[in-house]
C-alpha cells in the first residue's frame, strides 16, 4: 500500500521537482575513465549556455594516454584482422543502441535535428564500413614485385603505431568516428584529441567503446586545449603519426615543425565527412607502413620461378 | 598471538601492518622537480644492480650488459655508471673481465638461488666458486621453508656460515619477502639476517610476485635503523624486483632518507636491483635534456 502512495505522490508532483543528475564528463585512458590529474576543467559554451565541466587535459595526461596507447599497441596489431573487423562492427551495434543519446547530445552542441540524426547514422554506417576493410585493405595495397634475382619481392602495409590524433572540430562525432575507424582498423592504436568546443560526444563515444570489446589503450580519448598540448604531443617520440582534422595553416606548420624531430607522419584532412567519398581505404593506408621483404626461392625451372 | 611470541624470540617489536602501508604512502606524495629530479635521478643510476638472471642467459647476454652497464646512454654526456652487475655464479669471471677497471661491482646469486633448497655444503660450495671467481658481492637466498618451520637458529646459523665463506666479499641477504607471509615475519627475518653479519638484506629474487613493496621496503628499513641506533654499525638495503620507474625509485629515496638519513643515500649502502629501471630513467633524464617526451625504442635494450 505504502508504495502506490509513494508512486501517486510522484505523479502527482510532476516531473519538473526531480532534481536531474548531471553527468561527469571525464575522459578515456587506458580503458578508464579518470579526470584530469591537473585537475583543471573548462566550459564550453554553445548558443550561450554551458555544455558542462569538461576535463581540460594537461601534458600528463597526454603522456599517460600515450603510454597506454603504446602498450595497447603490440596486442592490437597481432589480433588477426578478422578479429579486428568484428570489434569495429561491435562499436557500430553498441552505437546504433545509443543512436538517440547521441544526437540528443550532437542537438545540445549546435546541430539540429535533422542533422544530428544523420551524423549519428552515418557514423554507424561509417564504422560498419571500416569493419569491412580490416582484412581487405592488406590485399587491395600489397603487391608482389617483379625482380631480377630468384627472389620472391613483396611489399604489404603494417601499422605505423601510436597515432595522436585531432579530432574534427565542428563535426564531434561523425568526424570524430571517420578517423577513428581508419586508424585503428590497420593495429594502430590512438590518442584523440577532442572537439575543444563540442567535446561531449567523444566522451559518450568513450563509453561506447569501452563496451565494445575495444581492449583497454587501444583507443584513448582527451579533452583540452590543442594550444596547450600542440607541443607536447607533436614533440613526443613515442607518437608515430599525427592526424589532424581542419586546422588553421599556423598550427599545421608548427606541429610539422615539432613532428619533425622524430619524423613523425602528419596527415591533415579538410574533409567534409558526410560526403561520402569521405570513407575510403586510403585512410587506413595514410597510417600504415610499406614494408619490403625479399625472401631466396629456388630456381625450380628453366624458366625461373612463376611468381 | 603467536606472531607475537615468534618475534620475542629475536626481541624484534610487532608490526603495525596498517601504520606502516599508510607511512609507506606518505613517501609518494613528496614532489620531486627540475634541479632535485635531476639529481635524485642521477643518484637511482649510480645506485642500480643491473641484472640478469634467466635460464637463459648465454655469455653474450652478460657481456652486453656488461657494455651497458658502462655505456649507459652515450649521448647524454656526464651520467654515472651503474654500482654493480648481477649474475649468476657461472658468469662471475666473464663479468670480472667486461668489467675490469670500470670500477662497477660483479655481484653474484649463490646459494641454490633462488629457492635455497640445498644442502649447506652445497650452498657454501657455490658461494666459494663465486668467489673465486672474483665476485666482489653475493646474493643468498634465506631457507624460507625452515624460516616457516620455526627453525630460526637453522636460517641464522646458515647465514652466518655463508657470510664467513664470503671473505673480503659484501653479503646481501635475500629474504623473498612475498614468501614470508606478514609484515612481522618480514621483521623478524630482517633482524636475523642482520644479526647473522649479512652486509646488505634484500627484498626479494625477482621470481616471486610480489617482489619489492613499498611497506615490506619501510619495515627491513626500519629494522636497519634500530640496529644502527642500537650498535652504531651500518647495514645496507636492496629492494629488487617490480621496481621499474624512474618515479618509483625516487619514491624509494625519499623513504631510505627519511628513515636512514644521508649516510645511506650512497650506492654502497643502497641499491636497487632492477633490469628495466635504467631505461626508464635514462627516458626522464633525455626527457629533462630535450623536453620531449621519450620512446623506448632509441634506448638500448640490455
Amino acid at each position: 500500500m505504502g508504495e502506490i502512495t509513494v508512486e501517486e505522490s510522484n505523479k502527482n508532483s510532476g516531473k519538473n521537482d526531480r532534481l536531474e543528475v548531471l553527468k561527469t564528463y571525464k575522459m578515456y585512458i587506458d580503458g578508464k575513465f579518470p579526470r584530469t590529474e591537473s585537475a583543471r576543467y573548462y566550459q564550453p559554451v554553445v548558443n550561450e549556455s554551458s555544455l558542462g565541466n569538461v576535463c581540460l587535459a594537461s601534458r600528463k595526461d597526454v603522456r599517460n594516454a600515450v603510454v597506454a596507447a603504446r602498450s595497447a599497441q603490440a596486442g592490437w596489431s597481432r589480433r588477426t584482422a578478422y578479429n579486428r573487423a568484428q570489434i569495429l562492427y561491435r562499436i557500430a551495434e553498441m552505437l546504433e543502441g545509443r543512436s538517440q543519446q547521441f544526437s540528443d547530445e550532437l542537438v545540445r552542441q549546435g546541430l539540429d535535428v535533422e542533422t544530428a540524426e544523420s551524423q549519428v547514422s552515418e557514423s554507424i554506417d561509417r564504422l560498419i564500413y571500416y569493419a569491412g576493410w580490416c582484412d581487405k585493405y592488406q590485399q587491395v595495397f600489397s603487391a608482389v614485385n617483379p625482380v631480377a634475382s630468384s627472389h620472391f619481392n613483396f611489399s604489404t602495409l603494417e601499422p605505423v603505431g601510436v597515432v595522436f590524433t585531432v579530432a574534427s572540430r565542428d563535426c564531434p562525432l561523425l568526424g570524430l568516428v571517420s578517423l577513428i575507424a581508419p586508424v585503428i582498423a590497420s593495429g594502430n592504436t590512438c590518442v584523440v584529441l577532442a572537439s575543444e568546443k563540442c567535446p561531449l560526444s567523444a566522451v559518450t563515444f568513450a563509453e561506447v567503446l569501452a563496451t565494445s570489446d575495444v581492449p583497454e589503450g587501444v583507443v584513448n580519448i582527451l579533452t583540452g586545449r590543442i594550444e596547450e598540448l600542440k607541443e607536447h604531443f607533436s614533440r613526443h617520440l613515442d607518437v608515430n603519426a599525427i592526424a589532424c582534422d581542419g586546422l588553421e595553416s599556423g598550427l599545421i606548420t608548427e606541429i610539422k615543425e615539432f613532428a619533425s624531430e622524430n619524423i613523425k607522419r602528419v596527415k591533415i584532412y579538410h574533409q567534409d565527412w558526410s560526403n561520402e567519398s569521405a570513407a575510403n581505404p586510403y585512410l587506413i593506408q595514410d597510417f600504415c607502413e610499406v614494408k619490403t621483404t625479399w625472401h631466396p626461392i629456388e630456381q625450380i625451372s628453366e624458366s625461373g620461378a612463376s611468381y | 598471538m603467536k606472531q607475537s611470541r615468534t618475534a620475542r624470540v629475536f626481541s624484534s617489536p610487532a608490526i603495525d601492518q596498517v601504520g606502516v602501508v599508510e607511512r609507506a604512502k606518505r613517501f609518494t606524495a613528496r614532489s620531486i622537480k627540475s634541479q632535485a629530479k635531476r639529481e635524485g635521478l642521477g643518484m637511482v643510476l649510480s645506485m642500480i644492480d643491473l641484472t640478469t638472471l634467466e635460464g637463459m642467459d648465454t655469455e653474450g647476454k652478460v657481456k652486453q650488459l656488461c657494455y651497458k652497464a658502462q655505456h649507459l646512454h652515450d649521448s647524454i654526456d656526464g651520467l654515472p655508471n651503474v654500482a654493480a652487475v648481477c649474475v649468476y655464479p657461472n658468469f662471475v669471471g666473464l663479468a670480472k673481465r667486461s668489467l675490469a677497471g670500470s670500477g662497477i661491482k660483479v655481484a653474484s646469486v649463490a646459494t641454490a638461488f633462488p629457492s635455497g633448497n640445498s644442502s649447506l655444503e652445497i650452498k657454501l660450495a657455490d658461494v666459494s666458486m663465486a668467489v673465486s671467481e672474483g665476485a666482489d658481492e653475493i646474493d643468498m637466498v634465506i631457507s624460507r621453508g625452515r624460516f616457516h618451520g620455526g627453525e630460526y637458529h637453522f636460517v641464522f646459523d646458515e647465514i652466518a656460515a655463508v657470510k664467513a665463506a664470503c671473505g673480503e666479499s659484501r653479503l646481501k641477504t635475500i629474504l623473498e619477502t612475498g614468501e614470508l607471509g606478514s609484515l612481522d615475519k618480514v621483521r623478524l627475518a630482517s633482524d636475523i639476517a642482520i644479526a647473522a653479519g649479512a652486509d646488505f638484506i634484500k627484498t626479494s629474487t625477482g621470481k616471486i610476485q610480489p617482489a619489492a613493496t613499498m611497506p615490506v621496503t619501510l619495515v627491513m628499513l626500519e629494522a636497519i635503523r634500530d640496529h644502527f641506533q642500537k650498535t652504531g654499525l651500518m647495514v645496507g638495503m636492496k629492494p629488487a624486483g617490480g621496481i621499474s620507474k624512474a618515479k618509483l625509485a625516487l619514491h624509494y629515496l625519499i623513504m631510505v632518507k627519511e628513515t636512514l638519513g644521508d649516510d645511506w643515500l650512497d650506492p654502497k649502502w643502497f641499491r636497487f636491483g632492477a633490469s628495466s629501471l635504467a631505461n626508464d630513467v635514462l627516458m626522464q633524464i633525455s626527457k629533462q635534456q630535450t623536453g620531449a617526451y621519450q620512446a623506448a625504442n632509441y634506448f638500448a635494450i640490455d
